[in-house]
């Protein structure tokens, strides 16, 4: 059994209410913090802690917490990313409903060190009854004295709202999430100015992930050294996996980084195995915006040896060999996928998520989606799967925010790596079999 | 009919208001209008629109340019019960577009549409965060996950009798901390 940090308590009975998470030592990193330790130092444990951000690219969290401008007399912000809506990710969903008070300690602990007066959790509109969850955990804060005025008679006072999102995935890019806190459509900024300097309101913002946040009471309970002694070298932590698709114990699951792929897969203490005995066919490892690969590939390294979860080994092999461990959105899929399909619904859901003020991410989506309606219906031709190569690798790196590139990477990983799949859809139609996928899954 | 909130609703609105800084109320016009959406039937008609922009002293064009841009948003008048069926990767991968068929055959309804009666409105949706409970739908404010044809007969027959269209306000209550 691997650490567990942010899962520790999942088990204990009425964990999310404000008295058993106490007694589980729950707040603790609170008092530390603002009885022992200065804000310089907490940034420091965070930096030596390794913690990188949880919501998709790594960016190290003490680096960016130092980034943060502290212009005198202005406000800063820090907002919590609970936007969540990476096809694949649905961890950030499951912390907070069952462990409520870890967000929330964190989100305290995290503003004292950044000298935040407010700060707000974004999440998305339609996990309405979370809302309800970290409201209420959020009143049992206040009533507690962990929140409002002058926290535990030091003269820090911390305000903290949940603000709801609408449905717009692009609300979980940093700067489409402040628009959209500031009441307006989600579309990204052109950066710089970066948050840190120009966020919400145009005041200095820290923007960081639910998992990322909810790391932060270990680390200044324990120390940054001893956090960064969980997992492997730059892979330091643990990290909430949320396992999907056809495998038999589909869940949350909290890794130490550095166990093998193939034991996340087939272990019976992770995913327990693909579902129906059947064999494995690909795997999407990091949340729909990353590379697919296929078996082989996922589990092993080019050198041979074992692939490993961590951020490191995932990316392995570059943009034609490997993927990336993204937001920890593990999509499974069995020998009986169409990996075009698959690839449909994702190029249908970037195509409905763009933001429309680019236009290779505008028109280049859009195409991807026909062409590939087009190609599963049975009157593609050839020609059609190179259109679709050059439209992907023409907006890759010409768009305003990183949503282009990631409706591209799934395009580019799944023709480079199943061509034939497609070549088969375009010769000869019928004979593609098209898998129902209710009978599959209820056998 | 006047658009207008009632006493309640009015008092969490101007609680929503409170909580930005001075000059910075425009931060509550998608909260407003989840609340607006729920107590107008389950939709912004443009009066709507208009009455939320007033309480936020914006114009009517500058709430619905927002309104338009996110799904949630109903800008045309839906069912008691709106049944919003996740159909991305995962889902898709456990039976999310049986699971769709299943239930336009049994409404007599296709995506987008809504029942005569007024009773049902079926939308495909993107990525709900249910993915390891697959497939999935959300009626109202709550999730349906691990989807059968038999659960969903079950969840659509027990729906007949109620409007769905107030959980929101249901669910998100504003705390007075
Ligand atoms: C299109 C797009 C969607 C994103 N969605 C999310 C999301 O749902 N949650 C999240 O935490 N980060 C998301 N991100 C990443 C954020 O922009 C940002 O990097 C992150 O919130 C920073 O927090 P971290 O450093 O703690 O990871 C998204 C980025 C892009 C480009
Ligand atoms: S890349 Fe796409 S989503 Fe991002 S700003 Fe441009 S159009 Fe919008
Ligand atoms: S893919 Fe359906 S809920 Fe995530």
């Amino acid at each position: 059994m691997g650490k567990k940090i942010l899962l520790e308590h999942d088990h204990v009975p009425g964990i999310q209410g404000y008295e058993v998470y106490r007694n589980c030592g729950g707040y603790a990193s609170v008092e530390k913090a603002i009885k022992t330790m200065s804000a310089e130092a907490m940034v420091e444990e965070v930096k030596k802690s390794g913690l990188r951000g949880r919501g998709g690219a790594g960016f190290p969290t003490g680096m960016k917490w130092s980034f943060l401008a502290k212009p005198e007399g202005v406000p800063r912000y820090l907002v919590c990313n609970a936007d969540e809506s990476e096809p694949g990710t649905f961890k950030d969903r499951y912390l907070m409903s069952r462990i409520p008070h870890i967000l929330v300690e964190g989100m305290i602990t995290s503003s004292f060190a950044l000298g935040v007066n407010t700060a707000f959790i974004y999440i998305r509109g339609e996990y309405f009854y979370i809302v309800r969850i970290l409201e209420n955990a959020i009143k049992e804060a206040y009533a507690n004295g962990w929140l409002g005025k002058n926290i535990l008679g030091s003269g820090y006072d911390l305000d903290l709202y949940v603000q709801v999102g609408a449905g717009a995935y692009i609300c979980g890019e940093e700067t489409a999430l402040l628009e959209s806190l500031e009441g307006k459509r989600g579309n990204p900024r052109i950066k710089p100015p970066f948050p840190a300097i120009a966020g919400l309101y145009g005041c200095p913002t820290v923007v960081n992930n639910v998992e990322t946040i909810a790391s932060v009471p270990y680390i200044i309970n324990n120390g940054g050294d001893d956090y960064a002694k969980i997992g492997i070298g730059r892979s330091a932590g643990t990290k909430l996996i949320s396992a999907s698709g056809h495998i038999n114990k589909p869940g949350v699951y909290e890794i130490e980084m550095g166990i093998t792929v193939e034991d996340f897969i087939y272990s019976e203490e992770y995913c327990g195995g693909i579902k129906n005995g059947k064999k494995l066919k690909a795997v999407v490892a990091g949340g729909s915006s990353v590379p697919v690969l296929p078996a082989d590939k996922i589990i092993n390294l080019p050198s041979g040896e074992k692939r490993l979860m961590t951020y490191e080994s995932l990316s392995e092999g570059g943009f034609a060999g490997g993927t990336m461990l993204g937001s920890g959105g593990f999509i499974v899929m069995d020998e009986t996928t169409s990996i075009v399909e698959n690839l449909f619904t994702f190029a249908r859901f970037y195509h409905h998520e763009s933001c429309g003020q680019c236009s290779p991410c505008r028109e280049g989506t859009s195409w991807m989606e026909k062409i590939l309606h087009k190609i599963m219906d049975g009157h593609g031709t050839l020609a059609d799967i190179d259109l679709l190569w050059e439209i992907q690798s023409k907006i890759e790196g010409n768009t305003i925010c990183p949503l282009g590139d990631a409706a591209a990477w799934p395009v580019a990983s799944a023709i480079r790596h199943f061509r034939h799949e497609f070549e088969a859809y375009v010769t000869n139609p019928n004979a593609v079999n098209k898998v129902r996928h209710y009978e599959n899954m209820n056998a | 009919m006047e658009v207008k909130f009632n006493e309640e609703a009015l008092a969490v609105a101007h609680k929503i208001i409170a909580r930005y800084p001075e000059g910075k109320q425009k931060s509550a016009l998608i909260p407003l209008l989840h609340l607006a959406q729920a107590e107008f039937n389950g939709w912004l008609s443009p009066e709507t629109m208009a009455y939320v922009g007033s309480l936020l002293k914006i114009q009517a064009v500058e709430v619905y340019e927002v309104a338009s841009f996110y799904s949630m948003f109903n800008l045309k008048p839906v069912g008691k019960c709106l049944i919003e069926v996740c159909r991305t990767s995962s889902c898709w991968l456990r039976g999310a577009n049986e699971i769709i068929e299943h239930i336009e055959k049994k409404l007599g309804i296709k995506d987008g549409e809504t029942t005569q009666d007024g009773m049902f409105s079926l939308k495909t949706v993107e990525c709900l965060g249910s993915c390891g409970t697959a497939p999935m739908m959300m009626i109202g404010a709550q999730f349906h996950e691990n989807l059968t044809y038999e659960k969903v007969d079950t969840i659509l027959d027990s729906c007949k009798s109620e409007d769905k269209r107030k959980t929101y306000f249901d669910e998100v209550t504003v705390k007075d901390y």
